[in-house]
């Protein structure tokens, strides 16, 4: 299909003010007598808070209020409490707020506050609490007992605190990698006949793998302010969407959803962590309704590493199974995971990275989710599909060596495509072109005539090839699309997704124009503030909105359309079929001077009322849509509908990447000298933006695979890693200088734009090509990420590894 | 190096940095107490994005938190404040600083230039934020006016640098949405536009 705006660049409304200072960010509003909040923190890792004396700090001048978790909505472990009273879990989770009328007198007031703990035992490694008579994050319990699968990874975990304990010889045999035996699971998955898959297998890997958590280093911290007018709770927060955290944030403050605006016009960065409402909104939305003043929270970077949410620590085992024509015929998977103190963890996902991409023909998963009173964990960026990319790669390559078979060949034989099964429930994806993305990148990287090269020593450096795939599942439905046309002609395109940066609330915004026919000049998307009359949106996350919401747009400018061709049967005679529209006009196909313009359309519409002008709308609107629909009633035509698409399964983003690395072996330093990423995302909607994501996504590769990590000290499970120069995030100078990337360019069946999103795992390629390549330039794999240059040095020297086997936390 | 850069500066953003860090909030350097008896000039001059702007500073405040808190330029970020991301990034005297390093009072005789003293009068974009905007080079864009600032102190120094050298210039501004080529692209499309 040739289209007008899809598959073109364009420049998104928001980028001006991002190199000019203009665009606002939370704390870039400032209100007259502003009142700010501070936090205090826990010193401890896990106890129970006795007693709070705060008298003291109430009568400083200028101290307005405190709050603990009395003056809140109760909460039960293991959810994250807004303010921790009878369960403390993690070092710096919020105890206190304390609003004052300066940020300064509000943080001396934190000093003048006595709280009283009564300390308990803490776990800072999931194995040492799942060994028996090993210590547990909670008294009563050491494992999340999950109830709800998380087919929306954005959804909270519902779930209690249960006991798993092993034998301390079998725990022993997981840091051996060899499998336990007689061991109990908190949940897991299996398809397929497992034994008769290792049966028919030529190569059986075992290995055993270690993936670090990792914090998520938004630039922007999570601050919010909030303030009261009319009986309304305008909200300044820094989200992933403006209406999905509409409901939840009413529910914290116990207000009708109406009466919250939600106001997010740009977010600095979220990569999952943003992507529900987080507690500490609750601080300042209760302040502000407590004082009847604005009320902000800043949340300074230091928080952020505290109680900022992050990626879940993986420790596992898994044991693959190929035949000799290098199908992958079984793969049998362990995961504990580190799930902190919300027992968030992503090994579901982790295992279907391997069933897609991979597409065993039998597998089984088996996981516990193990709660430690490090850091609360959510989702980030490709959620357990990445740092599984990052393990299994290697492993993979191992298997193809001793096949002896290309490794990029490998992966292409057991691509998946349109009618690939995935899942345990080997259910079908809407559309899948992996091979052909393989071919992409092998002809960009020039990958079979640099992997047949011998590999090379040059004084004290060694080179290695990598390839990666990444997989997530890249698209949802059933939300709303809201267009409306006024009678000036201008065309609004109402966008409740949130803004990360990544331009497809704009890129999608571009699918009803598509429909409409109709100048881009001639649009403005409107955004940023639920006021603003915006539809019921999903996040901006899980790699979903170009998929999702360039469907919501569709049916929306559909029903404009429609409505369009309507009025103008009205005004011309005939039905609407007799009309078609071209040049911003509804005309009649037999007589094209017979029609009208969009705006004089609208002014029509706004004469007929009724659904025209959206007094009426349809029933399987969500009540957010319903709100919006109401506000602009009357004043345009409007369209307005539920995507009611057809859609077969997963939608899923894929991605494969290759790299070059060079190891330094006299410092263990390495770079990534050469990079080539190529996507099978669809249609390409946006080029621009789509070259950012495969790229943003491969620096955060880099990082996973270098440097990223949270480390916990076991004596007092204090975070070693709390700012960007300890955890560190990639450099421009850890990143190759030139970074080629391209896509298969191929629609999507089941999306009328075509497209399907690709942010997520542009990461997980890029980290494992770089595991891979590390490990072929070394001749071995670590079988862990990062891996860092002390690793890499006691290797060389055959010194004893700090990293020992399975343990977390390590430098 | 910039030559306007010396040592000495360094020296003493480096030790400021450390106080900042060193601080409970580390947001600016004030408190309550400090505003009290200390002897010292309060009502500053400074000159911002070529206006003269007379601003109370209190003796242990930053310039992040003077050009943000008190004069409203809200355009430069602190994301981490304390000298590692570069989200502050300002120009002083044309060169490069962060200004949540720096305590207002030591640049009273400098030119400051933020984010918002780039555009001409008539509104048009400078070079460096218009090659920015045709690349794409934000992503999220709360690191990009230090990312501006930074590859403006470039091209002031050296119009016409290599990838290298426009890498090696903005290595003191982290992003993490990971837009580093986009940004680098912008640099070289900058300089085009300057040529």
């Amino acid at each position: 299909m040739t289209f007008m705006h899809i598959g073109k660049d364009f420049t998104p409304p928001d980028v001006e003010g991002k190199v000019t200072g203009d665009a606002k960010y939370v704390e870039d509003f400032a209100m007259e007598g502003m009142v700010y909040a501070r936090l205090l923190t826990s010193p401890l890792p896990s106890g129970r808070v006795v007693s709070i004396d705060a008298a003291e700090a109430l009568r400083m001048d200028g101290v307005l209020g405190v709050l603990t978790a009395d003056d809140l909505p109760p909460s039960s472990a293991p959810d994250d409490p807004v303010l921790a009273a009878d369960d403390v879990t993690y070092i710096g989770q919020p105890i206190v707020a304390v609003a004052a009328i300066s940020d300064a007198i509000a943080e001396n007031a934190i000093d003048r506050i006595n709280v009283e703990f009564e300390r308990r035992g803490f776990v800072t490694d999931p194995l040492e609490s799942l060994v028996e008579g090993g210590p547990n994050a909670y008294p009563d319990g050491n494992v999340l007992m999950q109830t709800n699968s998380l087919e929306d990874e954005n959804a909270t975990i519902r779930g209690g605190i249960s006991t798993i304990k092993w034998p301390a010889s079998e725990v022993d045999k997981l840091r051996n990698g060899q499998e336990p035996q007689g061991v109990d699971f908190a949940d897991g998955w299996t398809y397929g006949d497992l034994d008769a898959g290792f049966a028919e297998s030529e190569v059986i890997i075992e290995e055993s793998f270690v993936t670090a958590g990792t914090p998520h280093h938004c630039m922007e911290p999570r601050s919010s302010m909030a303030k009261w007018q009319n009986g309304k709770c305008y909200f300044y927060a820094s989200t992933q969407s403006q209406s999905a955290v509409v409901e939840p944030l009413a529910d914290l403050l116990g207000i009708d959803p109406a009466d919250v605006c939600m106001i997010s016009e740009n977010t600095g960065g979220g990569f999952g962590s943003k992507g529900r409402v987080y507690p500490t909104m609750a601080i300042t939305g209760k302040f502000s309704q407590l004082l009847n003043r604005p009320v902000q929270l800043r949340i300074t970077r230091e928080e952020e590493y505290y109680l900022g949410v992050g990626r879940p620590g993986m420790q596992g085992w898994v044991k693959t199974g190929v035949r000799a024509d290098g199908t992958v015929a079984a793969v049998d998977v362990i995961i504990i995971s580190d799930g902190g103190p919300t027992g968030r963890n992503s090994a579901s996902s982790s295992a279907q990275h391997i069933s897609v991409v991979y597409t065993p023909t039998a597998m089984r998963l088996r996981n516990i989710p193990v709660f430690t009173n490090t850091a609360p964990r959510g989702a980030q960026r490709g959620p357990g599909q990445n740092e599984m990319s990052a393990a299994i790669a290697p492993i993979m390559d191992k298997a193809a060596r001793e096949l002896g078979m290309d490794r990029a060949q490998f992966r292409r034989v057991n691509a998946p495509h349109s009618e690939s099964p995935v899942y345990e429930y080997q259910g079908p994806v809407t559309s899948a072109f992996m091979a052909e993305a393989i071919d992409m990148a092998t002809e960009m990287f020039n990958w079979t005539e640099r992997e047949a090269a011998p590999r090379q020593r040059v004084g004290n450096k060694v080179r290695g090839l990598g390839v990666g795939l990444g997989y997530h599942s890249a698209g949802g439905n059933g939300y709303d699309g809201l267009v409306r046309i006024t009678p000036d002609g201008r065309i609004h395109l109402h966008n409740g997704v949130g803004n990360l940066g990544t331009y497809s609330y704009a890129g999608t915004a571009r699918a009803a124009a598509e429909v409409l026919k109709c100048r881009w000049e001639s649009c403005e998307i409107v955004r940023g503030s639920t006021d603003r009359h915006l539809p019921h949106a999903s996040t901006q996350g899980g790699s979903n909105t170009i998929f999702t919401h360039t469907r919501t747009n569709w049916v929306a400018a559909e029903d404009a359309v429609n409505k369009l061709k309507a009025i103008a049967a009205t005004e011309f005679g005939g039905s609407g079929e007799e009309y078609d529209i071209g040049d911003e006009r509804v005309f009649r196909i037999d007589d094209p001077e017979q029609g009208m313009t969009y705006g004089e359309a609208a002014s029509k519409a706004m004469e007929m009322g009724g659904s025209f002008s959206g007094e009426e709308y349809p029933d399987d609107i969500h009540p957010i849509t319903q709100r919006a629909v109401q506000g602009i009633a009357g004043t345009g035509l409007v369209g307005v509908a539920k995507d009611n698409l057809e859609k077969r399964g997963i939608a899923p983003g894929l991605m494969i990447s290759m790299a070059e690395v060079e190891i330094d072996l006299d410092t263990g330093k390495y770079e990534v000298i050469d990079y080539v990423g190529i996507a099978d995302c669809g249609t390409i909607i946006h080029p621009q933006g789509l070259s950012q994501q495969i790229n943003g996504g491969a620096v955060w590769g880099f990082g996973m695979a270098a440097s990223e990590r949270h480390v916990y000290d076991p004596q007092n499970a204090l975070p070693a890693n709390i700012g960007f120069y300890q955890a560190k995030l990639p450099t421009i100078l850890d990143v190759p200088i030139e970074m080629p990337n391209g896509a298969v360019d191929i629609a999507d069946p089941y999306n009328p734009a075509g497209g399907r999103g690709v942010g997520e795992p542009s990461q997980g390629s890029a980290v494992a090509a770089v595991t891979s390549a590390l490990a072929d330039a070394l001749g071995h794999s670590f079988n862990r990420v990062p891996v860092t240059p002390d690793m890499i040095v006691n290797f060389i020297n055959e010194e004893e590894q700090e990293a020992k086997l399975l343990a977390l936390n390590t430098f | 190096m910039n030559p306007k850069l010396s040592r000495r500066r360094f020296i003493k953003g480096v030790i400021y940095s450390s106080a900042a860090a060193a601080s409970g909030t580390g947001y600016y350097l004030a408190t309550a107490q400090t505003n009290s008896n200390a002897v010292v000039e309060r009502l500053l001059s400074l000159t911002v994005n070529g206006q003269t702007r007379l601003v109370d500073v209190a003796p242990t405040e930053t310039l992040a938190f003077t050009l943000r808190n008190k004069l409203g330029l809200t355009g430069l970020k602190v994301a981490c404040n304390r000298g590692e991301c570069g989200a502050c990034t300002v120009l002083l005297d044309d060169v490069a600083n962060y200004a949540c390093s720096l305590l207002t009072h030591t640049v009273k005789q400098t030119v400051i230039t933020t984010v918002e003293g780039l555009r001409a009068a008539d509104g048009q974009l400078s070079a460096v934020q218009q090659g920015f905007v045709e690349e794409l080079a934000p992503q999220c864009g709360f690191c990009t006016p230090g990312q501006v600032m930074s590859a403006t102190a470039l091209l002031m120094a050296n119009p016409n640098p290599s990838r290298e050298e426009a890498r090696q210039a903005l290595a003191g501004n982290l992003c993490r949405c990971g837009a580093y080529d986009h940004y680098l692209n912008g640099v070289m499309r900058a300089a085009e536009l300057l040529s």
